[in-house]
């Protein structure tokens, strides 16, 4: 007997489970994270390494510790996804305890203590993120010059192991600010913000990733490369990306008119940092993002904001992941109040009006209620 | 009905510890605790208070009104605390300065107050003066604990200081654990102790659980004995 695919409604399966869907994930994020390697040579490949390999570890001793089927949890890889997400905004040359304090953090304390997959408030990735740059400002803001492999300045094997198993320094020269560390510390001493930027920020460079910085943030249009075929996988709505990047566009571009002096150019904002990392793979987040509508547009303006805020007055040269950590918080909050309208009652629970020409019509059409009928009650 | 003193001390050090199973006293918790010391000042600090505050409620119980028993509380607790903020401010000036700001805050403690109503106000003086010891040590327990785990994680030390509080030939007990260590920064920040804290309570609900299974299997061989065979 021959079975057809169904191809009509209520027949048709989406075969996405968790697992296909984290292995979408993961190829849409397989090209940067090959550039990544590229670019930064062999540690990038240790950190990574060591990022999958103690998660899945950790990943383990937590299913084991709290009895939860292993197998069915282990390949999901949600946990391997979390794990490169966090290689990939870590700073190339960051030692080995860095990569395995992130891995464990995000996986126990970000995952695993709230219930594991699906519970957790807070991206997780973001929230290692977050706390190693807290806990360790030094390593986790040691960036390096992007040095491609094989080429003649990039680090050896054996060097690239120095670097990531003894934060050996013999292999230094090569250290560079991020192109939003720069701009910020330059302001702070008061330079103008014209010079300094025909000085270090080549749009072409910082869209093509031949600048410092996190391992996965450089290569903007890598990344929007990724996103996009994530996009056409249906694996998120256009609005939390689309919301993200067009509230920073709108608010850096404002500032930029009035005051293109202290702000800098919305071009800047969206090439340099984390933008498009966050945009595509950390704020589309399913699990801690909002599931209606408008509540993503909101959550994606908030997150967008943010950045831009704690970029331009904040402490820290980068505020996407605080901005992401802060709009995460706000879920909860955002869900129990923006939620969709009821079929046939308004967004405040109060029965719809019938429109006019309905009422109308059944003002003519209608058989006047019979004496009887009314006599029943 | 009185408590037996076993179970008084039983509550207060572990079943009903202030700071693992009621969760009160978190403000000074969080605050004080980034070294053992200062944990150990403060639980000190705030059993002294809740010793005597304990002691006079006790005493003054069949005078109080209980319209009017929350403010007379609040009065002997806060009477206590100046005294005890004056005395530190005096003998123990150095400690004084680092914990200062935290002494007067023991008047807002909750778990003062709470002895006071749940236990003091009801009981005969010496089970009073008793339930005040023990919480007052179960506390300090806590704080220790807590203060020595983001000491270690946060700074690589433990019981720095200790000399101030205790005296000069306390300072042995400072310990340097690791030479040159950078620390971990976000373990003496407010996040560590609510990570170090929710971490310690997982602890404490495993060894109960652990223990209650045990128990279980006991009580069930006790009750029939067949089941070896």
């Amino acid at each position: 007997m021959k079975i057809s695919i169904p191809q009509a409604a209520p027949h048709v399966r989406n075969p996405g489970r968790v697992p296909s869907l984290m292995t979408t994930v993961l190829i849409a994020l397989s090209p940067i994270t090959l550039f990544a390697v590229y670019q930064f040579g062999w540690p990038a490949l240790n950190l990574i390494g060591l990022c999958l390999l103690s998660a899945l570890l950790f990943e383990i001793l937590c299913l084991y510790s709290t009895g939860k089927p292993l197998d069915t949890y282990i390949l999901d890889g949600s946990g391997m996804l979390t794990a490169l997400l966090l290689a990939l905004s870590l700073p190339p040359h960051a030692p080995w305890w860095i990569a395995i304090c992130g891995s464990g953090f995000a996986i126990i304390v970000g995952k695993h203590v709230y219930g594991g997959i699906g519970q957790n408030p807070f991206n997780p990735a973001m929230l290692a993120r977050v706390a190693l740059l807290l806990s360790f400002p030094v390593e986790m803001t040691h960036w390096t010059q992007a040095a491609p492999l094989l080429s003649t300045a990039a680090p050896s094997f054996i060097e690239g192991l120095q670097i990531t198993f003894q934060s050996s320094t013999a292999f230094d020269g090569l250290t560079a600010a991020t192109t939003l560390g720069q701009l910020k510390t330059d302001l702070s001493q008061g330079l103008p913000l014209q010079q300094l930027t025909e000085q270090y920020f080549q749009p072409l460079d910082s869209s093509l990733g031949l600048t410092a910085g996190s391992l996965g943030e450089t290569s903007s249009l890598l990344i929007a490369i990724g996103g996009l075929y994530l996009l056409r996988q249906r694996i998120f709505s256009w609005r939390l990306p689309t919301s993200f990047l067009g509230s920073l566009l709108l608010l850096s571009t404002t500032a930029w008119i009035l005051a293109p002096e202290i702000y800098a150019s919305p071009l800047f904002h969206l090439t340099s940092g984390g933008v498009m990392l966050a945009a595509f793979f950390i704020v589309t987040d399913p699990v801690t993002s909002p599931c209606t509508r408008r509540g993503q547009l909101l959550f994606g303006t908030g997150c967008g904001a943010l950045t831009f805020v704690i970029r331009t007055w904040g402490g820290y040269p980068e505020g996407v992941a605080f901005a992401v950590l802060l709009m995460n918080a706000m879920t909860p909050l955002i869900d129990h109040y923006v939620r969709p309208r009821r079929y046939g009652r308004s967004r405040t629970g109060t029965p719809i009006k019938r429109p006019l020409w309905r009422r109308i019509r059944e003002f003519f059409y209608t058989q006047p209620k019979s004496p009887s009928s009314g006599s029943d009650k | 009905m009185i408590p037996s003193y076993r179970q008084i001390i039983a509550d207060g050090l572990w079943h009903n510890n202030v700071v693992f199973a009621q969760l009160l006293a978190l403000c000074p918790l969080l605050a004080v605790t980034s070294t053992a010391t200062n944990g150990l000042g403060m639980g000190l600090a705030s059993t002294v208070v809740l010793t005597g505050s304990n002691l006079l409620v006790s005493s003054f119980r069949r005078w109080l009104i209980p319209e009017v028993r929350i403010p007379v509380f609040i009065l002997i607790i806060s009477t206590l605390v100046t005294l005890v903020d004056l005395v530190m401010n005096a003998w123990i000036h150095e400690l004084h300065k680092v914990l200062g700001l935290f002494i007067p805050l023991i008047v807002t403690n909750c778990a003062i107050l709470g002895r006071a109503e749940a236990f003091a106000s009801r009981q005969p003086v010496l089970p009073a003066i008793a339930d005040g010891l023990m919480m007052g040590a179960g506390m300090t327990m806590a704080l220790v604990l807590l203060g020595a785990c983001r000491e270690i994680l946060g700074s690589g030390t433990l019981f720095a200081q200790a000399g101030l509080l205790l005296g000069g030939s306390f300072s042995v007990m400072e310990l340097v654990l690791w030479q040159d260590y950078s620390g971990v920064l976000l373990m003496l920040l407010p996040p560590g102790g609510f990570l170090v804290m929710g971490f310690l309570i997982a602890g404490k609900r495993l060894v109960e659980r652990s223990a209650s299974r045990s128990r279980q299997a006991l009580s069930a061989k006790t009750i029939d004995p067949t089941i070896d065979n």
